[in-house]
């Protein structure tokens, strides 16, 4: 305890040092650096401040340190995260390499692919992309068809993955292929890493109804992919996939409140676009719902706390499993609510007849319906609850 | 650590479990209604419980208590929401005592405290004089003459008004009749001369009272706290006592739902247990999902008590609101799921569904709570 006092002590005296001051400012989305081979530094302190990071290994705070991580316990790792929160620390760096497929190869890929692969995502050089779903394999993941066929020395690869997420700016993409098409859906499926550039591989953004196109459509065309790139055994993929799938929702509950958006809090709007009266909200309604959304979000974030706390207790706990569930319904309901609130003030799409954060609070509206959809939709966490925390039969 | 047990809060959730499975399971409240019992508790089981210290766990050392804190309390009370034992432990250990706890001169503790720990005395609140919760809306009034105050008036829902030996008056002496300011806490026997109880009998069974007050003359030394400044003493009790009843009614939410979830793995229709269909499932993991927020809550809302008095206003109101929410969808559910077995007064489900309905009116519905936390944000 003494000692997590110490480090908490030294941390807050080199982040004072280290964090250039433009770094500690809120930050907007094209703030954000997500490495790879062509990624571009948004501001010279982002580079000194990512840069100082790396070589601290606090990129990935709590991996090995022999594979470019920091070392921390995860009591260090959440000091270090509470004090970078404290003067509000910019992220140095973004990217599913380290949220996802970075634990992943720590935890089932072999001694040269971790040589391989963490240093480069702690390093920032290579930008990872995540290839699970196709266009016949949604809620249904089991069922993909990008299939894997065993040549000798190398994989070759055919079909195609939707919903990769900024594919057109990545290095490599792990993807769940179909290794054996003869045994049960799950059994057949392996875990493979590919190299973007790799002839063959190609990709294609897909317009959303938020304006954007952050995920894109990613085909494989012939593509031969070298044996060593299979993490786990062959047609294991699917355990693999399913202990990423834990990080992918813990993350999806999370991102609400790490938004980089210029994005309203209900409450703040209701202030700058509603008529108060006595005190009091004129509109009961809205008033009303205003108040269901503030208590039922005092309980998720508390039921946040609540995960951690049995973490570190050693208690495993069915909260952690309906986080994904209650987290990204009320970030739609948030959504809702704040278009409520604005009237026609929330339906600007762009334009200078509205603010930015008008804008792209509504941008944020359309974007909110993919959260209960991707990731797992709330009907499979649903599913999910029922069979693993009710125990209900299957039918 | 406050949202997850300790070990000695964790070896009381299990003691009262078996304790209250063996002693006062729901068939204990059945034959205490279906016999019309005078008392509508049993002084046995209640001896038993005080024996276990249940009555003076929030109570102070000095004062013969236990001091383990709401957290502890906590865990007994909602196990006691499971089994719908009905015993005092709410209406005098919790809500009476705390009343003198924050309000009583140093007399007042030192005569009444270890009495209430003790199992010796029983107190109840004498509040509500409408058919909601408006704790300011207070017209009984206390008329100070000299030494003695007279108090005149009729309070309804009065928990185990019928039953306690002395009861805790909420009376004006000061104000208008919606003011916070002038209102007084006056204790008085439930058998003085003036006092005319009278026993409601209630869709949960268990114990509330109508009670008038005329021309009732006590001591001015009864007044718990300075007087005209009850509100100051009364609020934080209400919130304490609103915090407590969320406990009892985890319980009661708890207990309904896993024994819905029993019933899905066992009924069989089309062929197939109904708990196979997804209709079902998932109205049953939304309930799961609620619940695991209110865990949450009622936790905070328990350490809140203990540790953060500051912010209990806020929490307490958060977590009655969430707690009326969650009895009220899954106590429904419970009867709809058990379909026709579920309307029967042979299925102890329709115990849990009324206990619910009266533990939410019970300090406040979700109405006055919302309204209540939405002026807290400022809004």
């Amino acid at each position: 305890m003494e000692d997590l006092e110490q480090f908490r002590l030294e941390t807050r005296e080199w982040l004072e040092a280290n964090c250039p001051e433009s770094q500690r400012q809120p930050m907007q989305r094209e703030d954000q650096y997500w490495g790879g081979r062509r990624g571009k530094f948004p501001s010279e302190d982002a580079k000194i401040w990512f840069e100082r990071m790396r070589d601290k290994g606090w990129t990935t705070p709590e991996w090995p340190t022999q594979y470019g991580g920091g070392g921390l316990t995860p009591q260090q790792g959440r000091v270090l995260k509470e004090e970078m929160k404290r003067i509000n620390a910019r992220t140095p760096i973004y990217g599913i390499g380290i949220w996802m497929l970075g634990p992943a190869v720590l935890e089932y890929g072999n001694e040269e692919q971790k040589q391989k692969h963490i240093r480069a995502i702690s390093n920032g050089e290579i930008r990872w992309a995540q290839g699970y779903s196709e266009p016949g394999a949604g809620s249904d993941l089991a069922s993909l068809q990008c299939k894997a066929e065993d040549k000798g020395d190398h994989f070759l690869v055919n079909g195609s993955k939707i919903w990769t997420t900024a594919a057109d700016k990545c290095d490599w993409i792990f993807c769940l292929v179909r290794t054996d098409p003869n045994v049960k859906k799950q059994e057949g499926i392996s875990f493979l890493l590919i190299d973007m550039d790799d002839p063959g591989v190609s990709t294609s953004p897909i317009p959303l109804i938020s304006g954007e196109s952050e995920f894109c459509q990613t085909f494989f065309d012939n593509v031969k992919v070298p044996k060593e790139n299979l993490i786990g055994e062959l047609n294991k993929g699917w355990s693999v996939a399913k202990a990423l799938l834990v990080h992918e929702r813990k993350l999806m509950a999370e991102m609400g409140s790490d938004s980089p958006r210029r994005v309203l809090v209900p409450n703040t709007a209701a202030r700058e676009y509603l008529e108060f009266e006595d005190g009091k909200i004129a509109d009961p309604r809205l008033r009303s719902d205003l108040v269901d959304y503030d208590m039922q979000m005092q309980a998720v974030a508390l039921t946040h706390f609540r995960t951690f706390e049995e973490k570190a207790a050693g208690i495993r706990s069915a909260a952690a499993l309906v986080m994904k569930y209650v987290g990204t319904e009320a970030e739609k309901t948030k959504s809702e609510l704040l278009l409520a609130i604005m009237g026609s003030r929330g339906l600007g799409w762009e334009g200078d007849a509205f603010t930015d954060q008008e804008i792209d609070t509504a941008r944020l509206w359309a974007m909110s319906k993919a959260m209960t959809i991707a990731g797992g939709s709330t009907e499979i966490q649903l599913n999910l609850i029922a069979k693993n925390v009710l125990k209900l039969p299957q039918s | 650590m406050a949202l997850v047990l300790t070990e000695e809060q964790r070896l009381l959730k299990d003691t009262a479990k078996d304790f209250l499975e063996s002693n006062a399971p729901v068939a204990a409240l059945r034959k205490l209604r279906d016999e019309k019992d005078p008392l509508g508790y049993s002084p046995e089981l209640w001896q038993q419980m005080v024996e276990m210290g249940w009555a003076s766990i929030i109570l102070p050392e000095a004062y013969g208590g236990l001091e383990f804190g709401f957290q502890g309390l906590g865990v007994v009370l909602e196990e006691s929401g499971r089994s719908l034992a009905a015993s005092p432990l709410f209406a005098s250990a919790v809500v009476g005592a705390s009343a003198i706890i924050l309000g009583g001169s140093e007399e007042q503790k030192q005569t009444l405290l270890p009495a209430v720990a003790g199992g010796e005395l029983t107190l109840a609140l004498a509040l509500e004089e409408s058919n909601h919760h408006r704790p300011t809306h207070i017209s009984t009034t206390a008329q100070v003459q000299g030494d003695t105050v007279v108090l005149n008036g009729t309070k309804r829902f009065v928990l185990d008004g019928h039953s306690a030996d002395k009861l805790i008056v909420v009376a004006r002496s000061s104000g208008a009749e919606r003011d916070s300011e002038g209102l007084t806490l006056i204790l008085v026997d439930r058998t003085a001369a003036g006092v005319n109880c009278q026993r409601t009998i209630l869709m949960d069974s268990r114990n509330a009272a109508d009670i008038e007050f005329e021309n009732v003359s006590v001591p001015a030394s009864n007044i718990i706290g300075e007087i005209s400044q009850g509100w100051a003493v009364l609020e934080p009790v209400l919130d304490r006592g609103r915090v407590a009843i969320a406990a009892e009614m985890m319980g009661v939410a708890l207990e309904a739902f896993e024994r819905t979830m029993e019933y899905l793995k066992e009924r069989e229709q089309f062929g197939a247990v109904i708990g196979s269909f997804q209709a079902l499932q998932h109205r049953a993991a939304h309930m799961q999902s609620e619940i695991e927020l209110c865990r949450s809550v009622l936790l905070q809302a328990l350490s809140t008590v203990d540790d953060a008095p500051q912010d209990l206003p806020q929490l307490a109101s958060l977590a009655k609101t969430k707690l009326n929410e969650l009895v009220k969808l899954v106590t429904n559910e419970a009867v709809q799921m058990h379909g026709g077995i579920g309307v029967t007064d042979e299925l102890d489900i329709g115990f849990f569904l009324k206990r619910g309905r009266v533990a939410m009116q019970i300090f406040g519905d979700a109405g006055f709570h919302k309204d209540r936390y939405a002026t807290l944000c400022g809004y």
